[in-house]
């Protein structure tokens, strides 16, 4: 059980449940496919990544592979924090 | 010349089959291609019993699917009408049974959404669906694979330019979504008159972060394919250096976007870093840019010409500003564009001279036939104009002019918020508010924001033995509204304002 992927999905869930389906959205799903989270969301889901992991997102790692997915950014906040 | 839109396509096929029409998902396409799947796609409805003016909705994310979707419809002689990818399941079942759709083009990942609309809807005979479905209703049936159905069975449905081309619901004062129709002419005159003056050619590489459902995206592919230019298509711009990048590949000549998209551009640090000298021109529509955002542009992107616009669904564009006047009138939305006459009127409706304030109304062929069955609404819009039997628009949008004609928005007649350049009914959102338990009164209107234009905020008051927090109320109203309508800030309060008559009233509300 991954700390930093239940600490998103809570986040997740508490802002942005757009849709009947976005409450069972997997591990692996993509959140811009399901519009589990839309532009100024990702903007936001940024802002709160930033804060609670002590982590600074630069403009080049705004990308989906870094962040379109639970998987996705338990990889990368974890890339991260390793660095800091 | 093309009489019917789709006919731009057809001009293509012939005359440059091998020039590359889309790209999208990382795949290019060429018009030969395109024209292929969109035959096969027009035979295949067809055969599933679409006839000419039948209504098909496109339920689809920007994606080759929706590209072809929109000229198979039209080649089999239907009403295609294009619906925002955020729509919620009661919304969507409201307009396939406002407009009573024959036909349903979506995808698996929305499966949620058109499965709820679907048992509310009657009206479908078959929803073609992009993935595969696990629904078990008999109308589901797959996409067709490109070639699926022989195009030779295409019969040809027979349209003049007065038929309708589509459908676009758009946010009325009234909460309840109108459908926009528009005919073949609406629709080739309004891209011919802004290909014109935006100077288009056949070898421009425009890029489309907008959706398609949006009628600012979708010109953008009918203005590409009636030039035979080139579609960069990228679903969104939520990661703006993903596009970037695609710019850069691809040599992208025309970025058209709206304030927020163009807010998030310039916060990129990086921005520098991105070869972009091929970009020759960026236009802005539906909200303003600040002045200083315009001066930001520019100095950014000094090779690309700026211009700004102002639309309407109802007639598509309104007025532009030349790229030579930004400097000279830099608050102006500039004046009407070619084939198309605006002037200000007076509440009689009496033309008013330069240097007056009134409602703008529009004269051209690129003006709506109305509201779809919606004869009351349309009324209000469309007016007797000069010659006797024509219909003018009235803007609901007062405006001023200077000396020399040029026009400043003033404000607008109605109540409509646009935040991230989307129109937002107050009244829709309050019927979500309604909808919740408890809530006892609700009030909408919008707020400055810096990156939104405007945000939706939300006045509340709740009947006794009821307690919500700010995110239960925004988790609500995004469970049925559109994301960009759900509101930003909701505010708890005893009573709201109200008239002599009892009617809650907005003004003092912040």
């Amino acid at each position: 059980m991954s700390d930093i992927k239940n600490q998103v999905r809570t986040y997740i869930a508490d802002n942005f449940v757009m849709g009947s389906n976005a409450a069972k959205f997997s591990d692996s799903d993509s959140f811009l496919d399901l519009h589990i989270i839309d532009s100024t969301g990702f903007l936001e889901l940024i802002t709160f990544l930033e804060e609670k992991f002590g982590i600074q997102v630069e403009d080049d790692e705004m990308i989906p592979e870094n962040l379109d997915s639970l998987n996705s950014i338990e990889a990368y906040v974890g890339k991260k924090l390793v660095k800091v | 010349m093309a009489i019917l839109l789709h006919q731009f396509l057809d001009a293509c096929v012939s005359a440059k089959p091998n020039h590359v029409a889309l790209v999208c998902d990382k795949r290019s396409y060429t018009y030969a291609q395109i024209g292929e799947m969109s035959a096969s796609l027009a035979a295949e409805l067809q055969r599933r019993g679409v006839r000419r003016g039948d209504r098909v909705a496109l339920f689809l994310d920007n994606s080759v699917e929706l590209v072809v979707g929109v000229f198979a419809a039209l080649a089999a002689g239907a009403v295609f009408m294009p619906i925002n990818p955020l729509t919620k399941a009661d919304k969507l079942a409201y307009m396939l049974n406002d407009s009573r759709a024959v036909a349903l083009v979506t995808q698996v990942t929305f499966e949620s959404v058109y499965a709820d609309a679907l048992t509310q809807n009657k009206t479908v005979q078959t929803c073609m669906v992009v993935g595969a479905s696990k629904l078990s209703d008999s109308r589901i049936a797959p996409y067709p694979a490109p070639g699926a159905t022989a195009v030779a069975a295409l019969a040809d449905p027979g349209l003049i330019d007065q038929d309708l081309a589509s459908i676009i619901y758009t946010s009325g004062s009234t909460g309840d979504p109108k459908g926009v129709m528009l005919t073949h002419l609406n629709m080739v005159s309004a891209a011919r008159s802004v290909s014109t003056y935006l100077g288009l050619k056949t070898d421009d590489v425009v890029i489309c972060v907008l959706p398609l459902a949006f009628d600012y995206g979708l010109y953008q592919l009918l203005m590409s394919v009636r030039l035979g230019a080139t579609l960069v298509l990228e679903r969104s711009f939520t990661f703006p250096v993903k596009v970037l990048e695609r710019m850069v590949e691809h040599r992208v000549t025309v970025f058209p976007g709206v304030p927020t998209v163009f807010s998030m551009l310039m916060n990129l640090g990086s921005l520098s870093s991105y070869e972009l000298s091929s970009l020759r021109m960026m236009t802005n529509t539906a909200a303003a840019l600040s002045e200083e955002h315009i001066r930001q542009l520019r100095a950014l992107f000094p090779q690309a010409q700026l211009f700004s616009m102002y639309g309407l669904t109802e007639c598509k564009r309104v007025t532009y500003l030349p790229p030579d006047q930004l400097d000279i009138r830099p608050t102006s939305v500039g004046r009407g564009m070619p084939n198309e006459e605006v002037w200000l009127v007076d509440e009689d409706g009496e033309r008013l001279p330069n240097g007056s304030t009134g409602e703008l109304v529009i004269r051209g062929s690129n003006v709506m036939r109305g509201y779809w069955e919606k004869p009351e609404e349309t009324a209000k819009r469309l007016k007797p104009g000069p010659i006797p039997g024509e219909m003018i628009l009235h803007s609901g949008d007062m405006f001023r002019t200077d000396d020399e004609g040029w026009l400043y928005f003033v404000a607008r007649k109605d109540d409509i918020i646009k935040s991230r350049g989307e129109k937002v009914s107050p009244r829709e959102v309050e019927n979500a508010l309604y909808a919740l338990d408890g809530v006892y009164e609700a009030a909408v209107i919008g707020v400055p924001d810096e990156l939104l234009g405007q945000a939706v905020k939300a006045f509340v008051t709740l009947k006794s033995g009821f307690s919500y927090s700010e995110r239960e109320v925004i988790k609500h109203c995004a469970s049925r509204l559109e994301n960009f309508m759900a509101p930003k800030y909701v505010e708890f309060v005893e009573a709201l304002p109200k008239t002599d008559t009892g009617k809650i009233k907005k003004t003092g509300l912040a």
